[in-house]
């Protein structure tokens, strides 16, 4: 197993080194510079900051310096933000995107789950229909549809919650469920389908006939065999809510990393875009791992590859 | 398939439930018991909390190139003038205790007051004027507003590498409490412009420990490091949530400062700093969104304000690629609009159709009415130009960088145009820093653009479209515009001047390489306990001057010193 | 946004080894087998599916033929009218340049089904080929085939495409390409592990030792074979597909105007919700009903064809 995690993560170094140099000639590519403004620059002052950034050198002189320092753990200056690295950035908005991505996950698992073993428990019943079309309306309404109307019932005319902000724990639940309710939808249909699968067995048959409660059925022996397919996906979902989450920080206005990485790609700051793109793509490939894992753990049949 | 009991199960699911009601319901109920607004608290507290639009991309003054910056830069410092909280026309004393000028405004003389110190205790002394302009104008810095010092004498030839003798910059400290200005020409509106951020000092002693006058990325203007002159000093600064600040004791009036502190919020979503200020998180927004004019000018009457801004909305025409080469059909376009309409239906916050370029608000100088909305004259010259009744003329695009506003407005222009010239004419939309690319390079038929003014003088607007100029960007250029401006700049008296400014801009309005659309307001809202807050043509609103009326409010019932 | 997620489950369950299928000669599959009589006959059991298939092709009716019923053009404004609700001249309200919301929603619709179709097309193209390539090949270059799809997994992909989209962002094209390029990785892992499955057959043998080419093989033998997996992954990217457009257009970097999808309605709606509520209503109200169609009749397509899951 330790092969196992050893060859993955050198993939995974691998693949985000070629993540890093697809974005940097990406942005390179680009048109725009993040020096450029609405009131011109004289073109003097613009080739003297050029030059202070470095951008007066060839493409790949910079891709060779970049992506040394990369290696030496440091991103490099944000372009626009005089005086500010990438890793402070980053360092400063990391949490609070994490912090909002695991209290979403916590929203989906929290309603997904139940609302698919209760579905699949009752197949094809009004128990199955109802839950089942209410939560894929998290997946039928954009996001950012479904935060503004959120914010506008719980916030403006209930008044319950605070509308926008990240002032403390009351702020956060607005924009978890907005972006967990998205999730939700998708961790009830897999569990009502994994579930589904493992009370069509024969052996539960055969529990059954044998008198074995339903209870003793679906909490001790399908439990484990049906969240398979939604565990699967908490890598992936893990990895979408955190990408995904700009959305909603910027409905919110949350001072996240989602919201960087949109500025940094609007403004064209390009450290600052390299620094979101690979700390996302690694965080994907250690969500990926770590799922791998866990799903070798619970599932005896399959092996480490 | 499904005729086994379920009993079990349920009972199962029925308890989880029970228990994800149990952990969640006090959370719901804690939430709305906390329901004092956090405004009531800052404006009892004496705190103004304040949107900005977007996170400050630095605090030096000497880089700052943006409203946002600007909006903490007043507080956090100050010029040799003061902000008047009313008129911009009226110059109030800053660091400068007096000033003077010779008779014909080229040289200009401040008496700084003696009691001015930087927020560490440092005096402040005309020697860090002297050296914070030094420094914006230091090549190697590439300040993107060394133009606006452009004024001073030889000062463009020092930025520009073309002399390295600093005393030759008309920049002198007489003595340690007085610094003399020598400028290119004649420029009675001078004090206006010291009062721009990019005039502000810097403490010397900070910035040279910090890694000395050319580093852009110096760390002298961080949270911590950060020594101003305003009336409010940095506390906490969290990125992209919330600048705090405190009455900087060390400031020379501070005693006339009503306010305790200010804090600034980078809200960039306009919808949601909406639902802030209606939240109670903001006692003034930064922008509203247009889209929600209607509810808020019924439902928020006391709060909604729409100010005159020195600002004029345009479209770039490319005047080097047909049909738009041909002044006729320019000119046809720009009369085919109607603005009024436009303005009324459209934007609704109050705008002022443009008959002319420069907005109106300036004194001694009238807006221009040359362009009024005129079909039939519009269709009579789009026929002039060989374009009867639209017959034949090519698809041309409007390019607007993305965003709703602009997006509705091109969609209305684009409907007007086909209805009363009978072309079609597409839109597409690019992202900002495209959309920047490409009106620079000229790939585009017609731009939409704005210009706001730094300055209360005509000449804020009418300087960029000069033939070549960086700003032009419309490829457009007339030697007689280039003299009538050039004039301006030498002439003695202001009468003269306004007059040479004014035939410049019936030449740009007769040829029109720019369409005018209209004029600026400042479309916000703002708490009403918010007093001394005045509407501004430049939108710069001193802070120390604002102070909170709580006295209306039933939380004002406790006793409170601050009646007026 | 996260796109590729549910059906990237899919692609990890085993495809049902085509029990019945393998049974007849390949030929009597390209003319339709019990197969699939069998899985429509599941399909007409299942209410839900079916009533989701009949509404969505009403949907797409409606926004296709609509337009040339109504008085109205998408884009011709009267600005003196502004926003009003619905009436009988404007069943759905007019939005606030005083444009038929009913036409502009049908416009719409006819834009985000187009980019849904198309864009599931491009993945499904390369997709299916990538797959079948793969699993026919087997071997090395299977195994480096499939790691490629696993590294381009983690890859964030919502962030190329927003990349892609300013710096490219005028064409509508490009939104299916880009969008497209995105997809294909699910059907591309179904299509292969079919395909594994099925090269061991008799009649893929038999195809073999008669002299087809690889290419005939794989085209005419066993694509045919995995196509039910495969339409359930597309019923399934479609959605998908329209909702990533929805959120380009909240960003501003999907189609340029007066064209509108139902994206930019929706964005343009939740602006005005507060005072306009129908400009959010009806746009919203064909997107979430397309959505959940598409999404109800994927999952029934899957019972269908899955007969393992439906054996009662």
């Amino acid at each position: 197993m330790l092969r196992f995690i050893a060859t993955r993560l050198l993939q995974g170094v691998l693949v985000l080194l070629a993540i890093y140099a697809v974005t940097f000639f990406l942005v390179a590519a680009t048109p725009g510079s993040p020096f450029s403004s609405e009131r011109a620059i004289s073109p003097e002052i613009l080739a003297q900051i050029e030059s202070f950034y470095g951008y007066d050198k060839p493409v790949t002189e910079r891709f060779v310096t970049s992506i040394t320092n990369v290696l030496h753990g440091e991103f490099g200056p944000s372009a626009v933000y005089a005086n500010r690295t990438v890793t402070q950035i980053i360092g400063a908005s990391f949490p609070v995107s994490a912090k909002l991505g695991l209290f979403a996950l916590a929203v989906a698992l929290g309603i997904g789950i139940p609302v698919g073993i209760l579905a699949a428990v009752r197949q094809n019943s009004w128990l199955d229909y109802l839950p089942m079309s209410i939560s894929m309306g998290g997946i039928c309404l954009p996001t950012f549809v479904m935060g503004p109307l959120l914010v506008l019932i719980f916030g403006l005319i209930l008044e319950w919650l605070p509308v926008a902000g990240w002032f403390g724990w009351e702020y956060t639940i607005l924009p978890s469920l907005t972006l967990g309710l998205y999730y939700a939808a998708y961790f009830a249909r897999l569990t009502r389908g994994g579930m589904l699968e493992m009370l069509n067995q024969d052996w539960v048959r055969t529990a059954r006939a044998k008198g074995v409660p339903e209870r003793t059925i679906i909490w001790k022996h399908c439990l484990k065999g049906g969240l398979i397919p939604a565990i699967t996906f908490l890598g992936p979902a893990l990895a979408g809510i955190i990408s995904g989450s700009f959305v909603v920080e910027t409905i919110f206005q949350i001072p996240g990393l989602g919201q960087w990485f949109v500025k940094g790609a609007l403004n064209r700051d390009d450290f600052l875009i390299l620094g979101c793109t690979v700390l996302f793509a690694a965080l994907i490939v250690v969500m990926n791992l770590i799922v791998d894992i866990v799903q070798v753990a619970l599932n005896p049949r399959l092996k480490y590859e | 398939m499904d005729t086994f009991s379920l009993a079990g199960s349920l009972t199962g699911i029925r308890r989880f439930c029970k228990a994800a009601l149990l952990i969640c319901a006090p959370a719901l109920l804690a939430a709305c018991g906390s329901s004092e607004r956090a405004t009531d608290v800052a404006a009892e507290e004496g705190v103004l909390m304040i949107g900005i639009g977007s996170e400050p991309k630095t605090i030096d003054p000497g880089l700052a190139t943006g409203t946002p910056e600007s909006r903490v830069l007043y507080a956090l410092m100050e010029g040799l003038i003061g902000q008047d909280p009313k008129d911009d026309l009226v110059n109030q004393p800053g660091v400068a205790e007096r000033w003077e000028s010779n008779e014909d405004f080229t040289v200009w003389t401040f008496h700084l007051r003696e009691n001015a110190k930087w927020s560490n205790g440092d005096p402040l002394t005309a020697e860090d004027f002297a050296y914070a302009w030094k420094r914006t104008l230091t090549p190697e810095l590439g300040a993107e507003f060394a133009e606006m010092l452009f004024v001073i004498k030889n000062a463009e030839p020092y930025q520009k590498g073309e002399i390295t003798d600093w005393s030759q910059v008309g920049v002198k400290v007489l003595d340690p409490y007085t610094l003399q200005v020598t400028l290119e020409g004649p420029t009675p509106h001078f004090l206006g412009m010291t009062k721009h951020y990019t005039y502000f000092p810097v403490d010397a002693k900070v910035v040279e420990a910090n890694g000395g006058a050319a580093d852009r990325q110096s760390r002298w203007s961080t949270a911590e490091n950060f020594v101003g002159n305003g009336p409010f000093v940095i506390k906490r600064w969290a990125i992209s949530e919330v600048m705090e600040t405190v009455k900087n004791p060390n400031y020379w009036d501070a005693a006339n400062v009503k306010l305790n502190g200010v804090n600034f919020y980078p809200v960039e979503n306009i919808s949601a700093e909406e639902t802030m200020f209606r939240g109670g998180r903001l006692h003034i927004t930064y922008e509203v969104p247009s889209s929600k004019l209607p509810i808020l000018k019924t439902k928020f009457k006391d709060e909604l304000q729409i100010d005159k801004y020195l600002g004029s909305y345009f479209y770039r025409v490319n005047t080097t690629k047909p049909p738009f080469d041909d002044p006729r059909v320019r000119k046809a376009f720009a009369m085919a609009i109607d603005k009024q309409l436009l303005v009324d239906k459209v934007t609704q916050g109050g705008q002022q159709p443009a008959t002319g370029y420069v907005p109106p608000g300036i004194s001694g100088y009238e807006a221009s009415t040359a362009v009024p909305y005129d079909v039939e004259a519009a269709r009579r010259l789009l026929a002039e130009a060989g374009y009867p009744d639209g017959k034949g003329f090519p698809t041309r695009e409007i390019l607007i960088n993305t965003s709703e506003n602009h997006r509705r407005v091109a969609e209305a222009i684009q409907a007007m145009w086909k209805k009363n010239l009978n072309v079609e004419v597409g839109i597409y939309n690019q992202e900002w820093k495209v959309y920047l690319n490409s009106q620079i390079n000229l790939d585009y038929d017609v731009s939409r653009s704005g210009w706001i003014a730094d300055y209360v003088y005509p000449s804020a607007f009418l300087n960029i479209f000069t033939t070549g100029g960086g700003n032009n960007n419309t490829g457009w250029g007339n030697p007689q515009y280039d003299r009538l401006i050039d004039a301006s700049r030498t002439a003695q008296t202001e009468e003269e001047r306004m007059g040479l400014m004014h035939d410049a801009e019936e030449i740009l309005l007769n040829e029109l390489p720019i369409i005018p659309i209209y004029w600026y307001t400042r479309v916000y809202l703002k708490d009403p306990r918010v007093k001394g807050w005045y509407p501004k043509l430049l939108d710069r609103h001193p802070y120390k001057y604002i102070y909170f009326d709580n006295s209306g409010t039933a939380a004002a019932d406790e006793v409170n010193g601050e009646g007026a | 946004m996260s796109d590729h997620s549910e059906t990237a489950v899919l692609a990890d369950e085993p495809v049902p080894p085509p029990t019945e299928a393998s049974e007849i000669a390949a030929e009597e599959l390209e003319e339709g087998s019990s197969l699939w009589r069998d899985a429509w006959q599941r399909l007409r059991r299942n209410k839900l599916a079916l009533a989701s298939l009949f509404i969505f092709l009403a949907i797409c009716l409606f926004c296709v033929a609509g337009p040339w019923f109504s008085p109205y053009n998408a884009d011709a404004q009267d600005l003196f009218l502004g926003a009003v609700g619905p009436s009988w001249a404007h069943p759905f309200g007019t939005d606030t340049l005083g444009r038929d919301l009913m036409v502009r929603v049908m416009e719409g619709g006819r834009i985000s089904l187009l980019v849904g179709l198309v864009a599931t097309m491009v993945a499904l193209l390369i997709g299916v080929m990538y797959g079948a390539v793969a699993g026919y090949l087997g071997g090395k270059v299977d195994s480096a085939m499939m790691r490629f799809v696993d590294l381009l997994y983690a890859l964030p992909f919502t962030i190329f495409v927003i990349l892609l989209m300013v710096a490219f962002g005028r064409s509508l094209w490009l939104i299916f390409v880009a969008i497209g390029a995105i997809e294909w990785l699910t059907t591309a892992r179904i299509v292969r592990s079919g395909v594994l499955g099925l090269k061991k057959q008799e009649f893929v043998e038999a195809a073999n030792s008669l002299g087809f080419s690889h290419m005939r093989i794989i085209v005419r033998h066993l694509i045919p074979n995995v196509l039910g997996p495969v339409i359930v992954v597309a019923t399934l990217t479609v959605p998908a597909v329209m909702l990533l457009e929805a959120f380009l257009s909240f960003l501003g970097l999907g189609v340029q105007p007066p064209d509108a999808s139902w994206g930019v309605l929706i964005n343009e709606g939740q602006q005005n919700m507060e005072i306009f509520p129908w400009m959010l209503i009806f746009p919203a109200f064909f997107f979430a009903l397309t959505l959940f169609c598409l999404n109800f009749l994927g999952d029934g397509l899957r019972d269908a064809l899955d007969p393992k899951s439906a054996k009662d």
